[in-house]
């Protein structure tokens, strides 16, 4: 199968989702030139009333994706910055998120917004290395972090076909990666975890740029002879529990290994739901590695001392068996 | 006195007052039925401001498209909303516009354009923007209405709309209804300009001052501004100066907070258009008010009835409606 970078995964499903649908719109700042990347090319091919560069009003033109897509609509929303989130709050919780509800059920709102460049890619500094998709799944969001280039494409075409509004989170350190991605056409599910390396002594579930994290690391403890199997919910809301419970039900040990803060984080959420539902097949507590609850330090010796590292969850892991089996 | 630069034949001058004194009564009968609990929450009434939804509302078709506010069932009504599924709503019945959800600041009739009533100052001003949007994109002369305040029109998210409306020439119109306040704070301390219109030269596009208080000045400068817009014209910030009889929300007077003299109420209240408005038709020979009058109780007492024996959603109900899309075990349930 070719291989193609993660980023021109995400361009290739927007450029076939906006060749399917000519309601699919593009909305963000300095998306025409393209300063990051997904939508190169596409003012060429569709025109300037498909592709929309905005002024700097995250909240502005957030809301107007919600009366676009109210109106009939199917807009992509793409902020620059994972911290835009924050800016365009009310727009996005508030109104996009909770009107269908309150209307009634009235109408859809199918607005995909797509974070390219989210979580940390150093020395970016606290207003530029935000993960934030906890607070929008605490609101009811549903949200995507695909983890591969495959993934990737399958995913941001499957939001885009959403009826409902989907924030999909493409993290930095994933943009260049690159993976093989089928040439046909294929979306995927939201609700669908993959495990992506199966074990038998313990499970990690890794959020976003983290899986390859874990898979690096299931392939260091096997030299040691330790079995970790790697779960990918792939989509954070809907959580697809099952693949997660069964992994934990196998192997009895499971470690949260994701890049949001820790209180309220998602793995805080994780961990709850296995704990409610696979307590009897618990053999250690559930281990959480995530962010330091601090926005993300500058310097590059402080940054990496608060982000969830390979190596900091290689001796987790050793650790929660040896405890576990002593 | 009454302002006429756009003709109105006889029908359209009294379904202008039928509209107001439906908006007037339906209000009154909104706090009979708070102060008799049988509604639930906080609604906050339109009593005074009539004639600018009114005359907004008038000059727009069943396809175009209005955002409203906490304030909003003025606007609501003057949009065609049906007065039964109104009250429903604010009792928080199965046949309310919204099954129960929403309540007085949050009725929407997509049906008929009106994209919700929103609980958060200035936050309808983008949606509008992008129904007009929509609008353009398919080709229809569909144009799009946000009312707000004069509180709303200090709020960065308003701003970043008219921006957005003047740069894209999109069909819209922002309503900005100043009724003196925003809840206790005068907008005179709240805003260093006397009329918020001129705000409009800072967006490169028209604005205009009208009096808020005559229906058909209302109605004349929306039709020209609506004109403008569907003529591919761009935006326009109507300023509607007004002024609200009662409190920001009812239960104000039962707390006893002061912000207006009684001097003031009483200098704004000789200018009620459900005053000078009938008396004009009256004196006009266009038609006798009062069977106008009685035409609308009828409806009125129809609507409440109708709410009264609605019954309650089922509990359960809360749950459903969340995503179009929906998935097993979402939304999550607290317990």
């Amino acid at each position: 199968m070719r291989e193609i970078r993660y980023l021109e995964a995400l361009s290739e499903a927007l450029r076939e989702e906006m060749r399917r649908d000519p309601k699919v719109i593009v909305v963000g700042e300095d998306v025409r030139h393209s300063l990051r990347g997904v939508t190169k090319g596409l003012l060429d091919e569709f025109g300037p009333d498909r592709i929309y560069d905005t002024p700097i009003s995250e909240a502005g033109f957030t809301g107007l994706a919600t009366g676009a897509a109210m109106a009939g609509m199917r807009p992509v929303v793409e902020y620059q910055i994972n911290a835009l989130i924050f800016v365009a709050f009310d727009q996005l919780v508030d109104q996009a998120q909770k009107l269908r509800y309150m209307m009634g059920g009235q109408g859809r709102i199918p607005v995909t917004y797509l974070v390219p460049a989210s979580g940390a890619r150093r020395g970016l500094a606290g207003q530029h290395s935000d993960h934030p998709y906890p607070l929008l799944i605490h609101m009811g969001m549903k949200v995507v972090v695909p983890s591969t280039p495959r993934d990737a494409k399958g995913l941001f075409k499957a939001a885009i076909r959403e009826d409902d509004p989907v924030v999909v989170f493409a993290p930095a350190a994933l943009l260049p990666v690159k993976g093989p991605v089928p040439e046909e056409e294929y979306t995927i599910p939201l609700g669908q975890g993959e495990v992506k390396r199966e074990g038998s002594d313990l499970t990690i579930v890794a959020v976003g740029p983290l899986v390859p994290e874990a898979l690096k690391c299931a392939e260091l403890l096997a030299a040691e002879g330790i079995s970790a199997e790697v779960v990918d919910p792939r989509s954070l809301l809907p959580l697809d529990r099952d693949t997660i419970l069964a992994s934990v039900r196998k192997t009895g040990r499971v470690l949260l290994f994701d890049d949001s803060n820790r209180s309220c984080g998602y793995a805080a959420e994780l961990a709850a739901v296995i704990a409610e539902e696979a307590w009897a097949s618990l053999q250690a507590p559930i281990r959480r590695l995530t962010r330091a609850d601090v926005p993300v330090p500058f310097s590059p010796p402080l940054e990496a001392y608060v982000l969830p590292s390979r190596d900091r969850l290689l001796a987790e892991c050793r650790q929660l068996l040896a405890a576990s089996r002593a | 006195m009454m302002r006429v630069d756009v003709r109105l034949d006889r029908d359209g001058l009294i379904t202008l007052y039928r509209t107001m004194r439906l908006i007037r009564r339906f209000e009154e009968r909104v706090v009979e039925l708070v102060n008799r609990d049988e509604i639930p929450g906080v609604t906050h009434e339109y009593v005074g401001q009539e004639a600018v939804a009114t005359g907004v509302c008038h000059a727009l078709r069943p396809d175009d498209v209005i955002t409203s506010t906490h304030r909003g069932h003025g606007h609501i009504l003057a949009k065609g909303g049906d007065p039964r599924r109104m009250i429903a709503e604010l009792m928080g019945k199965a046949a309310g516009y919204n099954r129960g959800r929403g309540g007085s600041m949050h009725i929407a009739d997509l049906s008929l354009g009106i994209f919700g009533a929103n609980g958060i100052v200035g936050a309808g001003a983008p949606i509008a923007c992008g129904a007009a949007l929509a609008a353009k994109l398919e080709k229809t002369d569909r144009v799009a209405v946000a009312f707000f305040g004069d509180g709303g029109m200090n709020q960065g998210v308003v701003h970043e709309a008219l921006n957005l409306a003047a740069i894209w020439k999109l069909p819209v119109l922002f309503v900005c209804e100043n009724n003196g306040y925003a809840i206790s704070a005068p907008i005179s301390q709240m805003a260093a300009v006397e009329r918020l219109a001129v705000r409009a030269v800072g967006y490169g596009m028209p604005g205009e001052s009208v009096d808020g208080m005559d229906v058909l000045a209302v109605y004349g400068a929306t039709t020209h501004a609506v004109e403008r817009a569907r003529g591919g014209g761009g935006p326009t910030l109507l300023e509607c100066r007004t002024y609200r009889f009662v409190g920001h929300f009812t239960a104000e007077k039962a707390r006893g907070i002061k912000y207006r003299t009684d001097d003031e109420i009483a200098e704004w209240r000789t200018r009620d258009p459900l005053e000078t408005y009938p008396a004009w038709l009256k004196q006009e020979g266009i038609c006798d008010p009062a069977q106008v009058d009685a035409e609308v109780e009828a409806r009125l007492e129809e609507a409440v009835a109708f709410a009264r024996q609605s019954p309650f959603p089922a509990p359960e109900e809360a749950l459903d409606g969340m995503y179009a899309v929906p998935y097993p075990g979402l939304p999550a349930r607290g317990w």
